[in-house]
């Protein structure tokens, strides 16, 4: 009953049995945020520190709740109000954090990488939530867990993630995850957008969205990164919409029941339709509450026994 | 190593004579609901709520508590236990809550699952009831409602088997396997 490993840097290094048992206790989780009292006392005198040094609404929220509704004490810290300002580099801030006891880190960093190299300095387990374009696990997770509820089981369901797949740290972290619970995964994007090399991992690649929708149990939009955008991989975002954006049109020749995920935040009309965001195969907002409760799960089982804080 | 306490209609009795109990002291069915704590006290619950139903012909409130969370030595050495739902989907304001446990030993997981029920509301009264009271308590919890009292010693397990999840109805004793 206890993960393979004391941090989550990546999906890569879970297994098919961690899988299962996050979105197993998550699952158990939900219910916590529909009582009138949304607090248990489990992690009653844990201290878990939120470091984000980059902008976030959602995933720092969802940390700072998940923690909360288990009775962690949370302390938000985000890149502009630290001491990184001050010139203090990111390792030392690290070790004057843990030189006060917290039980977890949540680490946000534009540089891939940049959790997995605080986690050889500090003993604390650390979770990444979100490091440059490299990897999302506990978006993943939520992910699955959103899928999961819908299906029922997650082993042999068609997945086809639209977008820039090669700035995406959601991606990369989905189509681990995915693969690792025997689903098949389409990338759809234009070319530039789309690492080489891609079809030697088993993901099928595709340029054309009307045709890589038609039969997938799920289609995940991507956010086009506005921010990540000034490399001239788009010619324009308008073009880009006239190709890739999911539609109604588009929507219509794909499965009845399929499902439409998006990580957010949305840019409206870039990457999806409004009318198809806000319509009956979209379950955007419910990924959001889903992320609370994975959130919860993560925490809960990274501060088992074997991973107590050695300190 | 091991040996029977009580056999199919032992249960069986403990569960109508509970059941009377539980309606003689409540005066009637009116009120009450039955929370079963993970996982042999929800099959308890059960029964009784049958039972009830049968004498009374009424339909009595039933939900389902697991304490997981709310232990006092999930971060003391134990693996963790699987996570189950908690399913209570009735207010417990004005409700005399008959929460069943198979056996009562330390008196730990009734303060759990007290807790737990609070943070659902407030109930009018907390009643309890258990199959089998082994002695031993660490805390100031008694029960309501006993289905047999039995003397152990503290190093000796006392485990109640069910048809529904053990195939078989019956409660044993055995030395702890060490």
């Amino acid at each position: 009953m206890l993960l393979s490993t004391k941090s989550i840097l990546s999906t890569k290094e879970l297994t098919k049995l961690d899988i299962q048992q996050i979105l197993d206790t998550a699952e158990s989780f939900k219910e916590i945020s529909t009582r009138a009292i949304k607090k248990v006392p489990t992690l009653r005198g844990k201290t878990i520190i939120n470091l984000f040094f980059e902008p976030s609404t959602r995933t720092r929220t969802s940390f700072e709740i998940a923690g909360k509704r288990l009775s962690a004490d949370v302390i938000n810290i985000s890149g502009s109000t630290s001491s990184t300002v001050k010139g203090e580099n990111l390792i030392d801030t690290a070790r004057n954090l843990e030189a006060m006891n917290p039980d977890i880190l949540v680490v946000r960093h534009q540089c891939s990488g940049a959790p997995a190299l605080l986690s050889q300095f500090v003993n604390s387990p650390i979770i990444n939530a979100g490091d440059g374009s490299h990897e999302h696990p506990s978006q993943a997770l939520l992910d699955l867990l959103t899928i999961r509820s819908h299906r029922g089981d997650l082993e042999g369901l068609k997945v086809a993630i639209v977008g820039d797949i090669s700035h995406s740290r959601v991606a990369r972290s989905n189509i681990k995850a995915m693969q690792t619970m025997g689903m098949k995964v389409r990338v759809v994007g234009p070319p530039p957008l789309i690492p080489v090399g891609l079809e030697r991992l088993g993901v099928e690649v595709s340029h054309n969205l009307i045709e890589a929708i038609k039969d997938v149990d799920v289609v995940m939009i991507l956010r086009i990164q506005l921010e990540r955008q000034n490399q001239g991989l788009l010619s324009s975002l308008r073009e880009y919409s006239n190709y890739f954006c999911l539609t109604s049109e588009a929507l219509a020749k794909a499965r009845d029941d399929v499902l439409i995920i998006h990580p957010g935040p949305v840019n409206r009309g870039v990457e999806i339709a409004l009318d198809v965001m806000e319509g009956p195969r979209s379950l955007i907002l419910n990924q959001v509450t889903n992320g609370v409760a994975i959130r919860m799960a993560l925490f809960y089982l990274l501060l088992g026994e074997n991973n107590a804080n050695p300190n | 190593m091991s040996s029977t306490l009580l056999n199919t209609a032992d249960i069986s009795r403990a569960v109508s004579r509970i059941s009377h109990e539980i309606l003689e002291r409540n005066h009637g069915a009116e009120n009450i609901a039955l929370v079963g704590i993970r996982t042999r006290g929800v099959t308890l619950s059960q029964r009784l709520k049958a039972k009830i139903e049968e004498i009374e012909n009424v339909m009595v409130d039933h939900g389902v508590l697991d304490i997981t969370l709310y232990r006092d030595d999930l971060a003391a050495g134990i693996q963790k236990p699987e996570l189950k739902k908690t399913d209570i989907s009735f207010g417990l304001e004005g409700k005399h809550i008959i929460l069943c446990d198979d056996v009562l030993f330390t008196g730990r997981t009734i303060r759990a699952a007290i807790d737990a029920l609070m943070d659902f509301g407030r109930p009018s009264s907390v009643q309890l009831a258990v199959l089998i009271d082994r002695g031993h308590r660490e805390l100031p919890i008694r029960p309501d409602y006993v289905g047999k009292n039995i003397p152990t010693a503290k190093s000796k397990r006392v485990q109640v088997l069910f048809d529904e999840e053990d195939g078989e109805d019956k409660v044993i004793i055995q030395e702890q396997p060490n």
